[in-house]
């Protein structure tokens, strides 16, 4: 038997759940006050999923930096990975929102894309 | 390299001494262990140009008070600086303190002072609506007002720069050794950036001054920092007084004051505390709350919740609580301008002429016939008419952007401070030019955009940017090298 | 002279959003005016995600929701002068009505510009350091949070390794986590209220995936460093938020960060002569955003300080709209029946703080924050002192803008109406 503590994100009353697991299998969820948490609490014991937002720079852009993303979710243990695998990528301007930066990072699955246009800066 | 004359410390005193001196024939330097004009004393004060009762008659202080307030207008018109003579007044709450007022007033006419006179409320009241229903009487100082400190530190600078005078930044003058050599007497001045030598050193190291003295005299002097905490409030306060507005001077000082400033904040301070740190400009919970509750007692009703920044200044106060300007009797060639505290700023003019003459004397130096006396300010397009900004812009685009929104302040004007000599090399320097990052804001919109200014008109790069010269870099690096 | 029918101040997400509904809804002529050299306003800086939920159904960062506004916009023909800063807006001399318009940037100077109507939509500015009077020394390594943010995510430059933050605002929260990405060290996050001002996500994702503790009622007492911060200590603070001696926690740090709220930028606003509410800091609306200067329009942070930009989206479509039926003449122009919404019990102000039933749309959207932290409370509206609504709320905080939609039926129904109350109750 195995206790989780989690604060729901689901609203502001941020209700402080108590989820039993064993052998990996939640057995009860205990102290939310609606649906959505016990939705969230299991989700976030079982398999809890982040997205990941920085920025690279850019080459020949009319800024120096473009916003990219994860575009689905990846497991929360990845997230350092995912920092790690953008260091040192840059881009050639123009880069355009959803641009793929870097395809299946970590072995997720799922690509890294551009949020923001970056057009050429015009010399 | 041997100067004429080396000038130690570039705060009002020494710049002020510089541009008088540059009047004469002289090679001279100014050394100043920060990375720019007006860096201590000079550029936290609360700006006041004072009447002139508050000094001891007789007193060096009295005489270079009222000799500077009368000289400022002239050096204002010339140097091109914010100045405004809006009149002081010292407030009392009781008739017995009404005595106190009396004797300022006696005070200040022997000093020369012109034209006190005691207010009664109802005259008060007129003239500072937000006065407490307790305030009963004021001394009214016609001549009293407010300067702009930076401005007047840095124009005396420009103005010496323009005649000849020489600047050495980041250089901390660590020994100063008399020596005697074929040409005669020469000062070798051991630095952080090397040897300098001259035939008359200026001390006027503000807050170090007594360590500089004492290492050429046996007549020891010391120097206490007294700091004083101040809260400065936006411009929407600014109009909350008319007047300097002081109570009833103390032992410590003249008190906290509240005034408004030249570019129209509400200024509320100083404390008066003694520290041993000559770089203790921290301010503390309890002399803020000080600040707040001691100007509450005399003016109603300030918007305190305006304030936009606090900080704190460091008066160099010698014992004697004089000022020691002259040639120092054991030690020839070594001219003290030291123990320069309130009210060092208003006697700035008279400072520099006393201290030029008296090393001018000591060289027998004659006077140029070349010395221009004029400074332009940095043009602030805001004064231009609307077709003179627009043909401003069209020959200059950068007058066209808006750096610092609090303010507006224009890339133009922060190119010209930084091109200025000596010009600004840090965010601070370029605030105390141009007023960016100056305003309500406190520079949280414009100092990346003021970074990349410095940046690229001073060619090194971002990473080397500093708030104020030093370690005080504003970042620690960039997060993601381009591969 | 120039000359537009509608003039925009800003062209972040609130400014966007007014022009475009403004243009959707028949005006013609049309001008945004944006100081910085891209729109989007601070949207280009939060590159993080859970923004649009409300409008598109998705979750999209900061530049991607403000693109969609771009891509509208220009869509739509609607004019934009970029790195351009308004210096005045007055009222015409000439008695019409119109507003005088003075901005300013490098390609055509100092240019006057008259409208017929204007939209305010500047957004708003961080509370800095000087105003909360926080003592200490005042080296480098201080910043508001998104001075931070922009450092990091517009120009790529990292502002310190090891940090301390003041104030649990979304922005602080977010920075937080942006920084411990980057490879800065952030040791502790300390929040002046009992409650923090940030979504619940953003203190789970931001802080608790991190190990980033969350101090509450706890305040920043000494900032050591002559030239770059060298150590930040903290306390706990009492009731009344008075440092408690005894309490001092000290952190070694380069970095202190500041996310001690937001206010509304309205010194244009305040020169105009608009009445500016002392609660929210923006300009005092009517049912139809505008202000107490006819024909000056108010939408997004300048107004009052929103947490979603969704709102602000919603709100300045609203503004948009009406500044259309200004322009085009269909609105009612007397103040004749106006209504100063009363807040109380409480709520801490409303906008709009003055309805008039005679103007409104078919609805009207209240919108108010509460003082404090309440659980299982009721929002409820008088009309003459008779309760037209009751909502129950599990729980309100003041880090969360409230909301409420009022029927014009509701309005319809009373005689001479004389008093509309917002308030909390506990029944």
């Amino acid at each position: 038997m195995e206790k989780r503590e989690l604060t729901c994100i689901g609203c502001p009353m941020g209700c402080q759940i108590t989820v039993t697991l064993e052998n990996g299998e939640v057995k009860s969820v205990e102290g939310n006050t609606c649906m959505k948490g016990d939705k969230y609490a299991r989700a976030e014991v079982t398999n809890p999923v982040r997205v990941v937002t920085s920025s690279v720079p850019v080459r020949d852009g009319e800024i120096d930096q473009v916003s990219v993303k994860t575009a689905g979710d990846i497991p929360k243990g990845c997230i350092f990975d995912v920092m790690e695998a953008l260091r040192g990528i840059s881009l050639q301007a123009p880069v355009h929102i959803g641009d793929v930066v870097l395809a299946d990072v970590c072995g997720t699955g799922v690509d890294i894309t551009a949020t923001k246009n970056v057009e050429r800066k015009i010399v | 390299m041997l100067y004429d004359v080396i000038i130690i410390g570039a705060g009002v005193s020494g710049c002020a001494a510089a541009r008088e001196l540059s009047r004469y024939d002289l090679k001279i330097l100014v050394a100043e262990s920060a990375e720019d004009v007006c860096c201590g004393t000079s550029k936290a004060n609360s700006a006041i140009v004072h009447a002139g009762y508050d000094a001891k008659p007789g007193t060096l202080m009295a005489k270079l008070n009222v000799e500077g307030n009368r000289m400022m207008d002239q050096v204002c018109r010339e140097l091109d600086v914010p100045f405004d003579r809006i009149g002081s007044l010292v407030v009392c709450r009781s008739d017995e303190d009404r005595s106190v007022l009396e004797k300022l007033l006696e005070q200040g006419r022997q000093n020369g002072v012109p034209d006190l006179r005691i207010v009664g409320r109802d005259e008060l009241k007129e003239m500072e609506p937000h006065i407490t229903d307790e305030t009963q009487w004021a001394l009214y100082a016609p001549t009293g007002g407010i300067v702009c400190p930076f401005t007047l530190t840095a124009a005396y600078a420009e103005n010496a720069a323009a005649n000849g005078a020489e600047f050495m930044f980041d250089t901390r003058v660590e020994r100063v050794i008399p020596s005697q050599s074929d040409a005669g007497r020469v000062f070798c001045l051991e630095t952080s950036k090397g040897q300098l030598q001259a035939r008359v050193v200026v001390n006027a190291a503000g807050l170090y001054a007594d360590t500089i003295h004492n290492q050429v005299s046996s007549e020891k002097i010391h120097i206490t920092p007294r700091r004083g905490s101040y809260n400065l409030m936006d411009k929407t306060a600014g109009s909350h007084v008319r007047h300097v507005i002081f109570p009833l001077p103390s032992s410590k000082g003249k008190g906290t004051l509240v005034t408004p400033t030249v570019h129209g904040n509400l200024l509320i301070g100083p404390t008066a505390v003694d520290i041993d740190d000559p770089e203790g400009t921290n301010t503390t919970a309890q002399e803020l709350s000080a600040v707040v509750e001691t100007s509450g007692k005399y003016i109603a009703g300030i918007p305190y919740r305006e304030t936009i920044t606090s900080f704190a200044g460091l008066r160099a106060h010698e014992d004697a609580h004089e000022f020691r300007i002259g040639e120092v009797k054991d030690c020839p060639g070594f001219v003290d301008c030291a123990g320069i505290e309130s009210p060092g700023l208003t006697s700035a003019p008279a400072i520099g002429v006393m201290v030029a003459e008296c090393a001018a004397g000591i060289l027998n130096a004659e006077k140029k016939k070349d010395f221009d006396p004029v400074r332009e300010g940095i043009l602030d397009p805001k004064t231009l008419t609307p077709e003179a900004y627009r043909e401003l812009i069209s020959q200059e685009p950068s007058y066209g952007s808006i750096v610092c929104r609090c303010e507006s302040v224009t890339e133009g004007e922060i190119i010209d401070a930084i091109r200025r000599t000596p010009g600004a090399r840090s965010l601070d320097g370029v605030k105390r030019r141009t007023r960016a990052g100056m305003g309500r804001c406190q520079a949280g919109f414009c100092s990346p955009r003021v970074m990349e200014i410095l940046s690229r008109e001073l060619g090194v790069p971002l990473e080397e940017i500093t708030k104020s010269g030093g370690e005080s870099r504003i970042i620690v690096g960039r997060d993601k090298f381009i591969g | 002279m120039n000359r537009t029918k509608i003039a925009v101040i800003g062209g972040g997400p609130a400014g966007l959003a007014a022009a475009i509904e403004a243009k959707k809804a028949g005006t013609d002529s049309i001008l945004v005016l944006e100081r910085d050299r891209c729109l989007g306003g601070i949207l280009n800086q939060c590159i993080h995600n859970g923004f649009g939920l409300h409008t598109f159904k998705e979750e999209l960062t900061g530049p991607e929701y403000a693109q969609r506004f771009i891509d509208q916009a220009q869509e739509l023909e609607i004019p934009c002068r970029l790195g351009t800063m308004v210096m005045s807006i007055a009222m015409a001399e000439d008695g019409s009505g119109d507003k005088i318009v003075t901005y300013l940037n490098r390609e055509e100077g100092l240019v006057q510009l008259r409208a017929e109507a204007v939209i305010l939509a500047m957004g708003c500015r961080e509370r800095p350091r000087g105003a909360l009077s926080i003592p200490g020394f005042r080296p480098a390594g201080i910043y508001t949070a998104g001075t931070a943010q922009k450092l990091v995510n517009i120009n790529g430059f990292m502002p310190g390794r090891s940090v301390v933050i003041l104030g649990s605002g979304d922005i602080g929260l977010i920075m937080a986590r942006r920084m411990t990405l980057e490879g800065a060290k952030v040791q502790v996050v300390a929040e002046l209220m009992p409650y923090s001002g940030g979504l619940k996500r953003n203190i789970v994702q931001c802080l608790d995936d991190f190990g980033i503790p969350l101090k509450l009622s706890h305040t920043v007492v000494d900032i050591e460093g002559k030239e770059r911060v060298k150590a930040v200590t903290i306390a706990r603070v009492d009731e009344r938020s008075k440092p408690i001696p005894g309490t001092e926690e000290r952190y070694e740090c380069d970095t202190l960060l500041l996310s001690c709220g937001l206010l509304p930028e309205n010194e244009l606003t305040s020169a105009l002569g608009a009445v500016i509410s002392p609660v929210t800091r923006g300009p005092e609306v009517n049912e139809s955003l505008e202000t107490s200067v006819p024909g000056v329009f108010a939408c997004g942070n300048v107004l009052h300080v929103h947490d979603l930009v969704d709102f602000v989206s919603q709100e300045a479509g609203q503004a948009g709209r009406n500044a259309a039926r200004y322009v085009q003449g269909a609105a009612a122009k007397s103040s004749e029946g106006d209504i100063r919404v009363t807040a109380e019990n409480g709520v801490r102000y409303t906008v709009p703080e003055i309805i008039n039933p005679a103007r409104m749309e078919d609805t009207v959207t209240l919108r108010f924050r509460v003082g404090a932290v309440y659980q299982n409370i009721y929002e409820s509206v008088y009309l003459n002192g008779e309760r037209i609504l009751h909502r129950k709320k599990k729980i309100a905080a003041p880090g969360e803008m409230e909301t409420i939609v009022l029927k014009k039926e509701s309005f319809e129904q009373v005689k001479d109406l004389k008093s509309i109350t917002v308030r909390l109750e506990e029944e």
